[in-house]
């Protein structure tokens, strides 16, 4: 495909093939290293990207099928209401470890605060679930959804 | 923040820091000439420029253990600044400037794992460095001020002069500092007067890692250099028989193929350019012997071995008369090949120029990675450039050095920088995998009590693999580590080791290493015996642990924040558990419920910790929470098997991981210690997986004593053999 991509409320030429998937455009053609390459499958989450608001893995969404929907990545989620809440319960619960799953932590959490501002258990579940980390740092996302959407401390 | 990376050494990587501490910056600045000429750099780890900035230079590896953050307490306490003042950047390789002080020179080595921070000198050596600088910066505010030294004090960068208010900041007086005598001994604040250490410290490391700004060893010069996707033999000790290429080179953005004896690699524009050329390459391999070895040809060499006596590492009292008499139990345990899996799959961008090479990469052995890229291109490790950056997990596989020798093989084919890709299904067939391990124990009770303890173990040696070697007087000890210490009081006791390579598979260090095998097997057989001589299991522990406080002290504060003697709703139980391990006691008690169809769910853990002195309790708190995941994410799935040579497992949907819906309540209880400070990245796994098995046996009564849980077995549909 040869076109524009909007990707975080900039406008990017770009030229690549129509399979490539929007995860190797961001990172090897944009520059845009903050959203990762974990398992290539939808298994585990870290290529997590917002298209048109929703949380989609970006390693299997090829880049032809974006078309003219907005794509927000981990570099630009911090200017939407719900991102900027998520970013900072992240750091001041010291939620990351070794970081590398959180920027699709942060997405998919996202995606469900601005969606549902006040999620119960079984939602951050169901939005979360897709998302793994290592690192096991999910006691603390939990509690930092609940702290961004202001239902604990 | 602001970052543009180029090619260039001396440019590679320059970050300009937004206001607020902790951004961690690449080595390279250090060389910057001109910031390092007027800078105050007393030691290895402190360089304060005239503008204020402290850096501090991390010696050991952050992988999201929070080193960086306690070293940086370490040294931020001394020398009295405020952890919002620091920049981070992390040390060259260098050996003998940055690996763990306790060793001696010759034999230390830059290398971050064994949960070690803290154990291996650092704790008092950065404090001294602190404490020495801040020295140097009294003593020339005094010769300014023409005071004496002992009227000043200092605060947050500051030296103050109560008696006239004067102030100056640390920056300041950095160009007067450089030509003051470095003491060595300064004094070392007292523990009451500690603003950082043992204080719940904000990770420095966190913010970069929530916005997307962290750079990780893949992440390195993205787009602007060339990918190289790598496959390698499947079986170990393979080759490349014949490569069909035409569908490879067909593709547009496909720069080159490369061919060598046991591996192939496909350089594209880019990275899916690169797994796509990858996956259009026809290689036939020969496999040689090691293509017919299957898992059960491994676990039947195993247990043939382990039926005889081993060598001993461990013989207190008379085990051969004790046997004797008592009532005896004869048991053994399993523990499967794991994958460390970390998140981010190995790389490493590799430019070699001639007989020099530059490295990009994220490691745990900063000096070891540099010395098999030297090797390679026989050259000496400092014709060896390596910049680390953040690791997207480490748990041991960035120990081993396979990806950067690799890496440089191919570079060396490829003409300027290159950066050298697995795909997550090729991290996982050439992980190096935790030894598959077998526990064959014997026990007698007598009058109540363990008088008899026999724990003879086996599994591939990860020393024996990383050097080529037999063991030293035929006794490994990574893999009885933690057989051998343990505190419960037996009169008599021994331990042996069994050598069994696996041959064709690869075994490397694995969070928690020879403690979660060996410690799983003892905390499993105490637990079988307190039920067999009809004892509680936590009062059964305790009458044996009578000269161990630190044993006994966890033990009793996580069964009373657990409720231990408590009732207990529907078909569930607790398990206990406790270990003594990388310096540190641990204890756990796990509250599972099983269901008819043998489905396990962990209703909570609640852990108690003694890791001695602390320096970051919330640091200790994250640990052990994730510790107690990636040991039941081992526990509930974790199988890694071979099978034609080749490990059967590729990806997250056949190699399962933890995720939040299955992940239980974790609570961590710290004990107050004076005592040296202990490792904490590995205890937290090591206790879970007992705990657990002990949980499921009070629930079920039944003893599971191979990993992975067996899910039929709990149901009732297959035997427990």
């Amino acid at each position: 495909m040869k076109g524009t991509l909007q990707v975080n409320g900039v406008a990017h030429d770009v030229e690549a093939p129509d399979d490539m998937p929007l995860l190797w455009v961001l990172r090897d053609m944009l520059g845009m290293t903050g959203t990762k390459y974990g398992c290539g499958i939808a298994q585990c989450g870290a290529c997590t990207v917002h298209l048109d608001g929703k949380p989609v893995r970006s390693c299997l969404l090829p880049v032809s099928a974006v078309g003219d929907k907005p794509v927000v990545t981990i570099e630009g989620v911090g200017t939407t209401p719900a991102g900027a809440k998520a970013q900072k319960a992240w750091i001041e619960l010291d939620v990351p470890q070794c970081g590398y799953c959180q920027s699709g932590q942060i997405m998919s959490a996202s995606a469900l605060l601005a969606n549902t501002p006040a999620p119960t258990d079984a939602d951050i579940d169901a939005a979360m679930a897709g998302n793994i980390c290592r690192c096991g740092t999910y006691l603390r996302i939990r509690a930092a959804i609940k702290r961004a959407a202001g239902t604990q401390a | 923040m602001a970052t543009s990376i180029d090619t260039s050494r001396r440019g590679f990587l320059k970050v300009s820091a937004a206001a607020g501490g902790g951004l961690l910056l690449g080595f390279e600045l250090l060389q910057d000439g001109a910031e390092a000429a007027s800078a105050f750099a007393p030691n290895a780890f402190i360089r304060i420029d005239p503008k204020g900035i402290v850096t501090l230079i991390m010696p050991q590896q952050e992988m999201g253990q929070g080193t960086h953050t306690g070293h940086s307490q370490l040294l931020a306490e001394e020398l009295d600044v405020a952890m919002s003042q620091v920049v981070l950047e992390q040390a060259p390789p260098n050996d003998m400037l940055y690996g763990g002080p306790k060793a001696p020179p010759e034999r230390r080595r830059q290398s971050t794992g064994g949960s070690s921070s803290f154990r291996n000198g650092f704790y008092i050596s950065l404090r001294q460095a602190g404490a020495n600088a801040r020295a140097i910066l009294v003593t020339a505010a005094a010769r300014l001020w023409k005071v004496d030294p002992a009227t000043l004090r200092t605060s947050d960068g500051v030296v103050y002069h109560d008696p006239s208010g004067r102030q100056i900041g640390y920056g300041e007086l950095s160009p007067r500092a450089g030509a003051i005598t470095l003491p060595t001994d300064a004094p070392l604040k007292a523990d009451k007067d500690f603003k950082l250490i043992g204080k719940p410290v904000h990770r420095l490391d966190v913010p970069a890692k929530t916005n997307g700004s962290v750079t990780y060893g893949i992440d390195v010069m993205a787009g602007k250099v060339p990918v190289a996707a790598v496959l390698q033999a499947p079986v170990v000790g393979g080759k490349v028989a014949a490569v069909d290429d035409a569908a490879a080179r067909a593709i547009p953005g496909v720069k080159q193929i490369v061919v060598l004896d046991d591996l192939v690699a496909v350089v594209a524009d880019n990275t899916w350019l690169a797994f796509k050329g990858l996956k259009a390459l026809g290689v036939t391999w020969n496999d040689g012997p090691n293509g017919r070895l299957g898992q059960a040809d491994i676990v039947r060499d195993l247990r043939e071995k382990t039926s005889k006596p081993g060598v001993s590492a461990k013989n207190e009292g008379d085990i051969d008369k004790a046997f004797g008499s008592g009532d005896r139990i004869d048991v053994a345990y399993e523990m499967p090949f794991l994958a460390h899996s970390p998140m981010e799959p190995l790389n490493c961008t590799v430019h070699v120029q001639g007989k020099t090479a530059e490295i990009w990469v994220g490691t745990q052995v900063q000096t070891g990675a540099q010395k098999a890229a030297a090797k390679v291109l026989d050259v000496d490790p400092k014709a060896v450039t390596l910049t680390n950056f953040m690791l997207g997990g480490g748990f041991g596989r960035r120990l081993d050095t396979d990806m950067v020798t690799n890496a440089v093989r191919v570079a060396q084919q490829v003409s300027g920088p290159v950066k050298v890709m697995w795909s997550r299904e090729e991290d996982t067939r050439h992980d190096t995998v935790r030894p598959y391990y077998r526990n064959v124990m014997a026990a007698t009770l007598k009058d109540g009590r363990i008088d008899a303890w026999l724990h003879r173990i086996s599994g591939g040696s990860v020393p024996v693999r990383m050097s080529g070697k037999p063991p030293k007087d035929g006794l490994d000890g990574s893999t009885i580590d933690g057989a051998d210490e343990i505190p419960y009081e037996i009169p008599n006791l021994r331990v042996e080791y069994v050598q069994c390579e696996p041959g064709a598979v690869n075994v490397g260090w694995w969070r928690g290493v020879g403690p979660n095998n060996s410690l799983f097997a003892v905390e499993s057989l105490i637990d079988e015996l307190a039920r067999k001589a009809g004892k509680d299991p936590l009062e059964f522990r305790l009458a044996h642990l009578q000269k161990s406080p630190r044993a006994a002290g966890v033990l009793r504060l996580a069964a009373d924040k657990a409720g231990w003697s408590g009732p207990l709703e529907g078909k569930a139980g607790r398990g206990i558990a406790m270990i003594n391990a990388f310096g540190s006691f641990c204890a756990a008690v796990c509250e599972a419920e099983v269901n008819a169809d043998g489905d396990v769910r962990v209703r909570r853990m609640v852990v108690a910790v003694d890791a001695g002195k602390v320096v970051n309790p919330d640091g200790i708190t994250s640990q052990v929470e994730g510790g107690v995941v990636f040991a039941l994410t081992s526990a509930f799935w974790g199988n890694i098997t071979v099978a034609n040579g080749r490990i059967q497992q590729s990806n997250f949907h056949d190699y399962r991981m933890m995720r939040i819906h299955e992940a239980p309540p974790v609570e961590v209880h710290i004990v107050p210690s004076n005592e040296d400070p202990g490792g904490i990245g590995e205890p937290g796994v090591t206790v879970s997986t007992p705990a657990l098995v002990n949980a499921i046996a009070a629930a079920t009564g039944i003893r599971l004593r191979t990993m992975p849980i067996d899910r039929e077995i709990l149901a009732g549909r297959k035997d427990n053999a």
